[in-house]
């Protein structure tokens, strides 16, 4: 099987067996990661420019490692030291990136649907790092092959997803993709945090009442943290009332099932969504994310690029 | 054998063959103290597996074997998808003499994206390639050390080996 469009701008876009096709692969690839030499040259002569027109670490950092893993040239585009700060519109700095033939585009942008936007004015593969408060596709990707290497079937698999939902990316992807392999989700956030129920029909997904009915018997637990610069505190009385009612503690997490897993798509406010000590104590997940991101962003190039390269 | 496929070797010519090449290797100069045998997904499994047994019966060695999927290495990645298996080689091979193993060989770029990716596991002592058919065609400068038979054929015709085990009829088809 293989896939079969240019662009990864969407979880909506994959089927279930699309989302195991990335996870296999992507498996395939974590093995480069453990090797003396960390190279393989897949993608010598691709050209990948990354677009963050937001701050970004972890997700930065895993495609640029990612794209070095695999040979492919690649720039990283800041804006703050582009163009972009003279008044170029995000069109016309595309075109002109456009113009120097690269193979892929990863993007990361404030505004939603700035990705999709771009996918249609470049004959260039675009994965979408990240979208205003719309989708995080490879962050959802990474965060199933993690719990597929714990977890054999996700059909009966409750997963929780707590925190500031309504202006998270990572929520929305992993709502789509869990529910797409079966598992039943449990949302819980203060009401103003709250998408509307009806962005996500057919898949199973539930608002819980309380934590204790949220994480109760949960196989796998993804905090979210209140997002500062989406102005989030607004929606809240204060982050002392949000840390009594929606931090994960030691005694919560207890309820949970006794295997299981705690993400984070960081970056973690501790002590305020989650207790510091389950971090301290090892009791996350957190690190295993961050090292299949890299194989995931790989195996996300290998099969665009490739997908390109044949029907291009 | 398939439908279309025309038998080249019977299953008394297919024996006869690998009877051959394991004793081309087995008196070979081969160190089989310091050797691994290293298969090409997916067509040089068996004959690196009954290579291993060979050895084993012959001097008591039990070599290590490894596995190789180089798709990752190829000068066309995109052609042939990344398949499930990967490359498995669980033994440290700076040093050692390592036998490469694959059923046919055409135009090299396999063994050559094989020799590439092992070279990233390490710097082995030296490198022999055996292939059970050499079909021709070559397209670079890779000659095996150890050859059942070459045989001819046209570049779109395709090589089947099948000597998979003692009970089947062992044969070599073109398709």
């Amino acid at each position: 099987m293989s896939f079969q469009k240019k662009d990864l701008i969407t979880i909506k876009d994959l089927s279930a067996s699309d989302i195991n096709y990335f996870v296999e692969t992507a498996k395939e690839f974590k093995k480069i990661s453990l090797k003396d030499i960390k190279k393989v040259p897949t993608l010598r002569g691709k050209t990948v420019v990354n677009i963050f027109y937001e701050p970004s670490t972890r997700t930065r950092s895993s495609f640029e490692i990612a794209q070095k893993r695999l040979s492919a040239d690649s720039l990283s585009i800041t804006v703050s030291q582009s163009s972009v700060v003279k008044g170029e519109s995000l069109k016309d700095t595309l075109l002109n990136l456009e113009a120097m033939k690269p193979d892929a585009f990863v993007v990361r942008h404030s505004e939603s649907g700035a990705a999709h936007f771009i996918s249609k004015i470049t004959k260039a593969s675009v994965v979408n790092a990240g979208d205003g408060i719309n989708e995080h596709p490879t962050q959802c990707l990474l965060d199933i092959m993690t719990v597929a290497e714990v977890k054999k079937d996700f059909k009966s698999l409750k997963v929780a997803i707590i925190g500031d939902i309504y202006h998270s990316r990572v929520a929305r992807s992993d709502i789509y993709g869990f529910s797409k392999l079966g598992a039943e989700i449990y949302l819980y956030a203060p009401h103003s945090l709250l998408p509307r129920m009806i962005e996500y029909g057919g898949g199973k997904v539930f608002i819980a009442k309380s934590m204790e009915e949220a994480v109760k018997n949960a196989d796998v637990i993804i905090m979210l943290r209140i997002q500062k610069e989406r102005a989030s505190y607004y929606f809240i009385p204060s982050i002392e009332e949000y840390r009594n009612f929606f931090k994960l503690t030691p005694e919560l997490l207890s309820k949970a099932d006794k295997k299981v897993i705690v993400l984070h798509p960081g970056p973690v406010n501790r002590d305020v969504e989650i207790s510091g000590s389950i971090i301290n104590e090892n009791k996350t997940h957190i690190f295993k994310q961050v090292e299949n991101g890299v194989a995931v962003r790989m195996a996300c190039l290998y099969i665009l690029i490739g997908y390109q390269k044949l029907n291009g | 054998m398939s439908k279309s496929g025309v038998i080249v070797f019977d299953d008394k010519e297919t024996d006869l063959i690998l009877n051959d090449i394991i004793n081309k290797i087995i008196n070979s100069d081969l160190d089989f103290n310091n050797a691994v045998i290293i298969g090409i997904k997916n067509g040089g499994i068996v004959l690196a597996d009954l290579i291993k047994k060979a050895v084993l019966d012959r001097f008591g060695i039990d070599c290590e074997i490894g596995y190789i999927d180089m798709t990752l290495y190829r000068d066309d990645p995109f052609v042939v998808k990344k398949s499930g298996d990967s490359t498995d080689l669980p033994f440290d091979i700076n040093g050692r003499e390592i036998l490469l193993v694959d059923d046919v060989i055409s135009s090299g770029r396999t063994v050559r994206a094989s020799i590439d990716e092992i070279l990233d596991f390490g710097r082995p002592a030296k490198i022999k390639l055996a292939v059970f058919i050499d079909k021709d065609g070559r397209e670079l400068p890779v000659c095996p050390d150890f050859i059942g038979r070459k045989i001819k054929a046209e570049k779109n015709e395709i090589i089947n080996v099948n000597i998979t085990s003692i009970s089947d009829k062992k044969f070599v088809e073109k398709i």
